[in-house]
């Protein structure tokens, strides 16, 4: 095993991609994830692989769809802004049913809003985002460790299912530096092209074509539903959560990413106040882990659920549509760039909400 | 849990003060997190970073009052002192700081860095200079570690170590 090494969260996911067989990365600078694109800047050339600073987002996403079409596991990664601009490429990208990797090092919004960390783009990520109906496999790692693991397989996980998969962090993540411990290269160099991939290499009868036009209804209806059974199959195998002290928890504190390690904190706290807090801490928020909220609610003893965000209140929607009304669920966040302290999170749940 | 919070202007090398403190708690096998704060400012706005340091994994990396408050300028020590927890350690950089601390429930350490740095010709090495008073002082950090990791460090700066370690010693020496 590697020694461990202090690295941002930025420069542990370029490597851990890399590390995975990312080849390919096309980008355009935006703060606060440059460090990626500059990470790659000088690590692709040593691997053998492509860095182009592209023109635009809307470029890079398009790079990102044809080397992905072609079979090379490319990536892009940008940050709030640069991401809406990505939409449409990214709809085209799932509709084509291409893998790629996109990381969204998310900041405070709407419209350029401000370059501190936020989670107001979950909305964004998991509800669709571009135009169509599509979902995107979408984690949102907590900390730098749990970036480079997630990293590190994303690209196993954007080929089995052949769709585009989002790693949803924060400005603090993408900053914050933590030691790792780095995981071997992957080797794909006897690995043959996917068999869907149009790499050049047959003609006629036989071409391979990368296309999301579907012009006869009955064929689009049906890719519709091709690509909702693979969320189902989503739903089934890959959704990834963490407890904390729930067992016997009367509130229940939900949040995700970096967020829920100052819940974490909160938790602690409370519970040495005598409060019975626990903590459910998505890990894949896109499938969002509904079932485990449901048979929380179910308990006697949890009273309310509280989702904790860097937001208006976007991840709550699915809190309540998976509690259903059996429990309250409240909502506290901060925004703007601004963020809680562990204390804050304690004071609003001792003062019973609000 | 020791949380450290460390202000100052750009390009007095908080970031890298924090990330010595950072890389020598991992090389003891400690769990650290280092967390700058990111703006537009650069050279002469403010810069701070919060390090944690502890012997389970870090919760929040967030330090709302931290053990130990390193201020490397006026403004970050109006902005921080009174956060610090009762008990805590105020590190003052009294080059550039001339008030005294107004809190008598903290142990507060004043440390001359700038002049101490020019006097091993190596005046950049402010920072290091208060790190080997942090080290010296706070007990968290083994110093053979810390000169070892401070050679790991500008292991690419060869020529740059022994002047850096000087600084250290310096700090350390007070």
């Amino acid at each position: 095993m590697e020694e461990k090494k202090l690295l941002k969260g930025n420069e542990a996911i370029a490597e851990a991609a890399i590390r995975g067989g990312c080849r390919a990365f096309f980008g355009y600078p935006i703060t606060p994830q440059n460090e990626i694109p500059e990470y790659m800047s000088f690590r692709m050339p040593e691997v053998g692989g492509v860095f182009i600073q592209s023109e635009s987002e809307v470029s890079a996403i398009n790079m990102v769809y044809g080397a992905a079409g072609s079979g090379a596991r490319a990536m892009t990664s940008s940050s709030s802004p640069g991401i809406s601009l990505k939409q449409e490429g990214i709809s085209y990208i799932a509709g084509a049913e291409v893998p790629c990797v996109i990381v969204n090092m998310v900041r405070s919004g709407p419209g350029l809003g401000g370059i501190q960390p936020a989670q107001c783009d979950y909305f964004q990520s998991v509800k669709g985002g571009g135009h169509g109906d599509y979902k995107m496999l979408v984690y949102g790692p907590n900390s730098v460790q749990e970036c480079v693991d997630i990293m590190y397989n994303a690209f196993d996980k954007a080929f089995e299912y052949r769709m585009p998969v989002m790693i949803l962090g924060d400005g603090m993540l993408g900053q914050i530096m933590e030691a790792v411990t780095l995981p071997p290269m992957k080797d794909f160099s006897n690995v043959p092209n996917p068999d869907w991939a149009a790499d050049g290499t047959r003609y006629g009868n036989d071409r391979r074509v990368i296309n999301s036009l579907y012009i006869q209804p009955d064929e689009l209806e049906a890719l519709n539903h091709k690509l909702f059974a693979k969320y189902d199959v989503l739903q089934e195998k890959e959704c990834m959560y963490e407890e904390y002290l729930c067992e016997d928890a009367e509130i229940v504190i939900t949040a995700y990413g970096t967020v829920a390690r100052i819940a974490k904190s909160a938790v602690d706290m409370l519970r040495e106040s005598g409060v019975k807090a626990g903590l459910l801490r998505p890990i894949t928020v896109f499938p969002f882990p509904s079932d485990r909220f449901a048979r929380l609610a179910s308990r006697s003893e949890v009273k309310k659920f509280v989702s904790v965000e860097l937001s208006m209140g976007q991840m709550v929607e699915d809190v309540r549509l998976a509690v259903n009304g059996k429990k309250p669920v409240e909502f506290f966040g901060r925004c703007g760039g601004n963020v809680m302290t562990g204390e804050d999170i304690v004071e609003y749940i001792i003062k019973g909400g609000k | 849990m020791e949380g450290i919070i460390i202000a100052g202007f750009g390009g007095q090398g908080v970031l890298s003060l924090g990330q010595f403190i950072a890389y020598s708690a991992m090389y003891e096998g400690m769990e650290v997190s280092w967390l700058p704060s990111y703006g537009p400012e650069m050279r002469g706005g403010t810069a701070n970073c919060s390090v944690c340091v502890d012997k389970k994994p870090i919760a929040s990396p967030i330090i709302s009052s931290p053990d130990t408050l390193i201020a490397m300028n006026m403004p970050s020590l109006t902005k921080f002192a009174s956060k610090v927890k009762k008990g805590g350690t105020i590190i003052v950089n009294s080059s550039l700081i001339t008030e005294k601390v107004d809190r008598d429930d903290v142990r507060v350490i004043y440390v001359d860095a700038s002049d101490l740095a020019v006097k091993v010709n190596n005046p950049k090495a402010a920072n290091l200079v208060i790190f080997g008073a942090y080290v010296k002082n706070c007990k968290t950090l083994d110093k053979a570690n810390a000169i070892v990791t401070i050679g790991k460090i500008f292991a690419k700066k060869p020529k740059f170590l022994q002047s850096n370690i000087a600084a250290f010693e310096i700090g350390f020496d007070l």
